[in-house]
């Protein structure tokens, strides 16, 4: 733990995205042991209320109590984006390392794959498929899950060009040399000395999943009766919050938005410096 | 130039226009639903037209749109058309084509994020590399990256939600939402409606520079810092020459390669960043267009705004292809590996 923190006071960056990160996990989980989760669903006749004793955060124009709203949304969002991340990350791993270990043909077709899906903005295909799929009920895992699946090429791309490097350096040959099979090498060589590589792109995929999500459930599509960040938005947009002036309504989506992108940047900056010790201080 | 480059971007730049346009093929045929059926249910919803009525409707619609054909006979028409950029008609407004909605609403779109690019990256660039200068006190990057940081990391829409309520409700400075002045037509030919549409812009163009801009200056700065240990900038410092000509001629075009890179890549991300904070200024462009479509389903609308973004966004990654040697004669021709 001393270990952990004097690095902390080293990389500052780190621990101030890992704070934001913990001070956000914490508001979502304590914080749901003094609400009632309904209250996020349940509309009453209070709408619009600005902040008070009853309603700290205020309600939106279905009533909603926005404090339960912020509680449940950002543990719902943070649960999207910990899904898009992990499988974008999972299948930018598996074409990764194949494209990048083996090489030939197969990386031939998957860098291609990799050039021409990186210049189709993911965002389309994701408005494509939720709505083209609209028997699909879109809830919270489904969400992710189909974030996930569009969003590799970033990963992958990254990925193989860290296993390229990796690829050629001594220890590889040797292990090659000791007859270790190709499966071992990866698993028992390369993956290892790739790990904070990999943590790192972990919390990029964890941003970008975030991203994209918030940007679909802006736009209306995702399931409208859950709070999530991106579709409270929707609602602000729908209910022309401006016009009334409901600065609650707008303002506090925003803040937990900004904080919890902020956080993964800021961790992933921090990751950064320790998988590239060599390009130290970027900030 | 050679000319197998060019040629191998020329195919790249089809290669992406097709494989869009086979995903958005294949896609509603994976969903299996009728959008045409879909439609017509909602209209004999909503206009009580009789059970015989709608199926011959629904008959004539199938066959115009050509959905009773063979699948590859479809497909083989279908990419044909693409080609020739048709994309059939609005089913909503029905006896609109689609490029005919392309067109009205992409002439809002058009100026601002072409507007909104030239801004921010112009803009970023300049900001990256002063603050990257090893002559630009420190204080002044500790004061700047902070926010820019947090700037860069999220989306553009979420600035334009702050400016919508700061600047145009609260202060009242700029108009909040729309295209251009609601007493106005459209006609492009006059004065007083090309100042409506500008001043409707501003906000949406800061919203998006504010974000752009940001992550430009970020990665610049970046840049600037690796270039500045580079033997010419020592050797460029060390012969004498006036600061500003080291600065621009040396720092700057040398760390300008990587950003002009970026921009390519992020290209998609600042359409659709624009797309989404239109829909949010109710500004009558293709963006909102296309949520309006999404909304009600309107099938070859959203799949012909879908492709003729990725057309735009291939083209434009052409031409960076094309302008990138040009830049830097150090660039090599052939196959780039790794």
């Amino acid at each position: 733990m001393t270990g952990f923190l004097s690095y902390i006071k080293r990389n500052p960056t780190l621990g101030i995205g890992l704070a934001m990160l913990v001070i956000l996990v914490g508001f979502t989980t304590i914080g749901r042991l003094f609400i009632n989760p309904d209250d996020a669903y349940r509309q009453t006749m209070y709408m619009n209320q600005p902040p008070s004793k009853e309603h700290p955060f205020g309600t939106d124009a279905q009533g909603r109590d926005l404090l339960t709203m912020m509680i449940m949304g950002t543990g719902m969002t943070l649960q999207v984006g910990a899904i898009a991340g992990g499988i974008g990350l999972g299948i930018g791993i598996v074409l990764g390392f194949v494209s990048g270990y083996y090489g030939g043909l197969l990386d031939t077709i998957i860098t291609s794959a990799i050039d021409i899906y990186m210049t189709i903005p993911s965002f389309l295909i994701l408005i494509l498929i939720a709505t083209t799929f609209k028997n699909i009920n879109l809830g919270i895992i489904e969400m992710g899950v189909i974030v996930g699946i569009v969003s590799w090429a970033g990963s992958a791309r990254a990925i193989r060009s860290q296993v390229l490097t990796m690829r050629e350096r001594p220890f590889v040959m040797m292990a090659k040399l000791s007859g270790m099979g190709s499966m071992e090498i990866v698993m028992k060589e390369l993956v290892p000395n790739l790990l904070p590589f990999l943590v790192m792109s972990l919390s990029q995929s964890v941003y970008g999943g975030i991203m994209s999500s918030l940007g679909l459930e802006a736009i209306g599509i995702g399931s409208r009766r859950e709070p999530t960040m991106g579709m409270t938005l929707f609602y602000v947009n729908y209910y022309s919050a401006f016009l009334l002036g409901l600065w609650w309504w707008i303002l506090e989506p925003v803040a937990v938005i900004v904080m919890t992108l902020t956080s993964f940047v800021l961790i992933s900056m921090g990751l950064d410096e320790i998988a590239n010790p060599r390009r130290r201080r970027s900030l | 130039m050679t000319l197998s480059y060019f040629v191998r971007r020329v195919f790249f730049l089809f290669l992406v226009v097709w494989t869009a346009a086979t995903i958005n093929f294949v896609l509603p045929h994976l969903a299996g639903r009728d959008p045409i059926k879909e439609q017509m249910l909602i209209q004999i919803a909503s206009q009580g037209r009789t059970q015989a009525d709608a199926e011959a409707m629904i008959r004539t619609y199938t066959r115009l749109f050509g959905l009773d054909r063979p699948l590859w006979e479809q497909y083989l028409t279908y990419i044909g058309n693409v080609m020739r950029l048709d994309f059939g008609y609005s089913i909503n407004n029905y006896p609109r084509t689609v490029m005919d909605i392309i067109i009205s609403r992409g002439r809002l779109t058009l100026p601002f994020v072409v507007v909104s690019i030239f801004i921010s990256f112009t803009f970023g660039i300049l900001l990256g590399a002063f603050l990257g200068w090893n002559r630009t006190p420190q204080w002044v990057s500790n004061l700047v990256v902070p926010p820019m940081l947090v700037l860069s990391s999220v989306p553009q829409f979420l600035v334009a939600l702050v400016l919508i309520y700061f600047v145009a409700f609260r202060m009242r400075l700029l108009p909040m939402n729309g295209a251009y002045p609601r007493t106005m037509v459209e006609d492009w030919g006059s004065l007083t409606f090309w100042m409506g549409y500008a001043k409707h812009a501003i906000l949406p163009i800061l919203s998006m520079v504010l974000v752009d801009a940001s992550g430009w200056a970020l990665g610049m700065r970046a840049m600037m810092v690796t270039v500045e240990g580079e033997d010419y900038a020592t050797f460029a410092e060390a012969k004498g020459l006036t600061t500003w000509r080291v600065f621009f001629r040396y720092l700057l075009r040398n760390a300008l390669l990587p950003p002009l890179t970026g921009l390519a890549i992020r290209l998609g991300f600042i359409i659709t960043g624009a797309s989404l904070v239109e829909s949010f200024f109710a500004y009558n462009g293709l963006g909102s267009t296309l949520g309006g479509a999404i909304g009600n389903f309107d099938y070859f609308l959203l799949y012909g705004i879908v492709t003729i973004m990725v057309m735009c966004i291939a083209l434009a990654t052409f031409v960076m292809d094309m302008i990138y040697p040009l830049l830097d004669p150090r660039i090599s021709y052939k196959a780039q590996r790794g």
